[in-house]
């Protein structure tokens, strides 16, 4: 995959098309349920995009979280967007992920609300989390401008974030609030995490950023670089030393 | 039925840095020794290696290394009128599980306490009169001082590689170092850290207001050293990645890197990971603990292991919980104040602030805790607390660097959260940040402690631990007495713009604060103040004793690892010289 995931999108499903019948099908059927962003995709960022089908995600979920990371992180002269970045790619595999089903976490009740002090209270696994604050926030959507998320121009997108951002909008039956801020943490740390999970492409932020990455081993530099700017011209993932 | 296993001279149960010192001081004077650790092994050289070690999504979001709240939690409550619920996922603090426990984990802030630190009720009775203290206040001398302790401070610095500069050797002030410090044995065994631009600016800073600020102390090795074991540390490599994991260069202290290697082999140490502990077997007529039992979490077979001398060495939170649930001591009431296992528990009353500087190029990335700054001006009883309205204080640390970029990416207030300005203003300040935090004590209050919680079960059927705890009107005095100080410092930085984050006034269970808890199975002089006497040793039951910062009265305004490092090693001097000899009290109650 390492040599085909240096090609640009379309040149990799012509080639997946001449790899066989079960390349070609795979390839066809991702392009069919691929969301549409709408924004122009980037070169670099967009080489693996979708290379495979999500491992959790419904198209619904799948097309909301786009539409949202495409807001936060939104293609410019920084960045491509946050689909393009890999996103929603990371988004899957975390739902998909250990994490996402809830390890590691106390889920025994009784569950009660309790008082913000005592933090998460909810039954819920992440996944669940999203699953069930993704309809919530469709149906708010819908209520409000008469569509799903995913279907509103980038205005009125950033409109939807910024009302569950400040608590003013009223999900049914779900914490606005709660649901944009763990939205915001999974798409940045997708967005800023190593590759490795999915996102950050191509070390996209980590180029925006100036972060150098691997190997991170800095006891000769730091004289050197006392308030000088330590900038590489490649910064190292985990996969470029594996 | 537990199977009952042959007798050994001694059990640890738990693994993490005490239970790892112990055991090899206890090996070495020819004791059998088993260590029962209820999480799994870790081993540097398959786990903390380069390129696998530094994934910041695995070690640092999704906390990696920590406790499996899913098997053993606490349950939470800021006050006792409210019901406590369960602590679902680790947030505030993180307590750390496996071979190494939460020392795996650890910053690396490596300090002592002040002198006057361990008679702190008695100096602010001299100070400030007999009815100084508020009713309460329920602070505490320690029965142990700071020239008892040294030579295990400065033991315990030498098994870690503790890099730093002395501020006063054996009572001559160096100017460079603590000079606020209690006088040291020896010099630190590896140099400081070499400072980031951060801390250079901040020390200026400090220095032109008449502070007196000092490379940050660190529990790492700053040069290739070798310990008191044997074991060849390596050096700190400035990575940015310490504060939730291990460490590649084997230069941050930790069971696994520092004293495993030579523990492992020993033919009389036994390590059994997955060994849960559920139950002290108590002997309330003998005062003894005859053995504990465990749940081998690899079969599902339950054992009985009696042992000699019983070392409890797990967080602060097991050990309290292990006595409450084992029936050995009264829990405390704190209606009536009677009763003392619980008692005392005390956080760390931090309140962090951050400076931007349009024209710096501060490489946030490039760093360890210890290349910071510090001063300790308005630490303990190093400043005049008259008419101040509080006790206590913290001290003032300030560098840059040293975060991943999930993580650490400080944007100035007022910057939008998402969206093309947030990331424009992220990549302007990406380079520009300096961070400043306030070490704050916590001084034992009545209302702040742990018991049982009536509703809650950890997944051996066993109630939780409940942690009762809000901020009180005394510390939040001193926090905010410590940010005048902050904000001077960052006034004299003359910064572009500058963000102070002072406490909210509840305590919450989110975001990450600090790992500092203490108290719940306090020292003292007698049965009626304390949990153990002053070697650790367990008043009810004379062949127990309690590692760790549960053995502390409070919380002064330092780290607290260099103190429990240096009072495992003073209660273990104690035993091999005394105990094994003549087993039974080593305190007259």
């Amino acid at each position: 995959m390492a040599e085909v995931s240096k090609l640009p999108r379309r040149d990799f499903l012509k080639a997946a098309g001449t790899a066989g019948a079960t390349g070609a099908a795979m390839a066809t059927g991702l392009a069919g349920c691929s969301p549409t962003t709408g924004t122009p995709t980037s070169t670099e960022a967009n080489a693996s995009a979708a290379i495979q089908p999500p491992l959790v995600l419904t198209p619904e979920e799948e097309a909301f979280f786009s539409a949202s990371v495409d807001t936060i992180i939104p293609a410019d002269e920084l960045s491509p967007s946050g689909t393009d970045c890999g996103c929603v790619t990371f988004i899957d595999r975390q739902l998909a992920s250990a994490w996402g089903g809830g390890a590691k976490t106390y889920r025994a009740g009784p569950f009660v609300k309790g008082t913000p002090e005592q933090g998460y209270q909810l039954p819920l696994t992440p996944h669940q989390f999203f699953v069930a604050g993704i309809q919530a926030a469709n149906e708010w959507s819908r209520k409000t401008y008469g569509k799903p998320y995913d279907a509103l121009g980038p205005a009125q997108r950033a409109e939807a974030l910024t009302a569950w951002e400040a608590g003013k909008a009223e999900f049914s039956s779900f914490d606005s609030r709660l649901f944009f801020q763990r939205l915001l943490q999974i798409t940045m740390e997708g967005f800023f995490a190593d590759p490795i999970h999915g996102g950050n492409r191509n070390k996209v932020s980590w180029r925006m950023l100036g972060f150098p990455g691997l190997p991170a081993t800095y006891a000769d530099k730091v004289d050197q670089y006392r308030d000088k700017p330590y900038v590489v011209d490649e910064p190292q993932s985990i996969a470029d030393f594996s | 039925m537990a199977t009952k296993l042959k007798e050994v001279d001694a059990v640890m149960i738990g693994m993490g840095m005490t239970g790892a010192m112990m055991a090899k001081e206890f090996t070495m004077a020819g004791l059998r020794v088993v260590g029962l650790e209820r999480g799994p092994d870790r081993r540097p050289h398959e786990e903390s290696i380069l390129p696998r070690i530094r994934d910041e999504l695995r070690y640092v979001q999704r906390i990696e290394l920590m406790q499996d709240n899913s098997v053993d939690t606490i349950a939470f409550r800021n006050s006792s009128g409210q019901t406590a619920l369960p602590i679902r996922r680790w947030s505030a603090f993180l307590p750390g599980e496996g071979v190494g426990g939460t020392l795996n984990h650890w910053g690396g802030m490596h300090w002592r306490y002040l002198p006057t630190d361990f008679r702190i009720r008695s100096v602010i009775r001299e100070r400030y009169g007999a009815s100084a203290i508020p009713p309460d206040m329920t602070i505490e001398d320690w029965p142990v001082t700071y020239d008892e302790l040294e030579p295990y401070y400065d033991r315990f610095d030498k098994m870690c590689g503790a890099a730093g500069k002395a501020g006063n050797l054996k009572g001559r002030k160096i100017d460079g170092g603590n000079v606020f410090e209690g006088p040291r044995s020896d010099e630190y065994p590896t140099p400081p850290l070499k400072s980031s631009a951060g801390a250079v600016l901040m020390a200026e800073a400090s220095r032109s207001l008449g502070f007196h600020p000092f490379p940050s102390p660190f529990g790492a090795s700053s040069t290739p050293y070798t310990n008191i074991y044997g074991v060849q540390l390596g050096r700190c490599e400035y990575c940015g990645f310490c504060g939730r994991n291990t460490c590649e260069a084997n230069a941050k202290a930790s069971a696994p890197s520092h004293i495993m290697p030579v523990l492992r082999g020993d033919p009389r140490f036994e390590l059994r990971t997955h060994a849960f502990v559920s139950k002290l077997i108590y002997d309330r007529q003998a005062k003894k603990v005859t053995g504990v039992l465990y749940t081998d979490m690899k079969t599902g077979e339950e054992y009985e292991q009696p042992a000699n001398i019983v070392v409890l060495s797990a967080y602060v939170f097991g050990n309290t919980h292990m006595l409450l649930t084992s029936g050995i001591g009264q829990p405390y009431d704190p209606r009536t104040g009677r009763g003392l296992v619980g008692k005392n528990y005390c956080y760390q009353f931090e309140a962090p602030a951050t400076a931007f500087f349009e024209n710096r190029n501060l490489n946030p990335f490039i760093g360890a805790p210890g290349d910071r700054m510090v001063i300790d001006d308005f630490n303990g009883e190093n400043f005049d607390h008259s008419g101040l309205g509080f006790f206590g204080g913290g001290y003032i640390v300030g560098g840059s660097g040293a975060a991943p970029p999930i993580g650490g990416r400080d944007v100035p207030p007022g910057t939008p959260a998402w969206g093309s300005q947030w990331k424009k203003e992220t990549v302007r300040w990406y380079y520009r940040a300096i961070e400043f935090n306030t070490q704050g004590s916590v001084y034992a209050n009545r209302a702040n402690y742990l018991d049982i919680d009536p509703t809650y079960k950890d997944s051996l059927g066993r109630p939780l631990l409940r942690l009762t705890y809000n901020g009180t009107d005394n510390d939040h005095a001193m926090s905010r007495y410590l940010l005048t100080k902050v904000d001077a410092i960052i006034k004299a930085m003359n910064p572009t713009t500058y963000e102070m984050r002072p406490r909210p006034r509840n305590f919450t269970i989110v975001p990450y604060q600090s790992t500092h808890n203490t108290g719940g199975t306090m020292m003292g002089t007698s049965p009626g103040n304390s949990v153990i006497n002053r070697y650790l040793q367990a008043w009810d039951a004379s062949n127990l004793f309690i590692m760790g910062a549960s053995t502390f009265p409070q919380q002064p305004g330092y780290n607290p690892t260099g103190t429990v490092g240096a009072l495992a090693y003073w209660a273990a001097d104690k035993i091999l010289k005394d105990y094994v000899k003549r087993p039974g009290p080593l305190v007259q109650a």
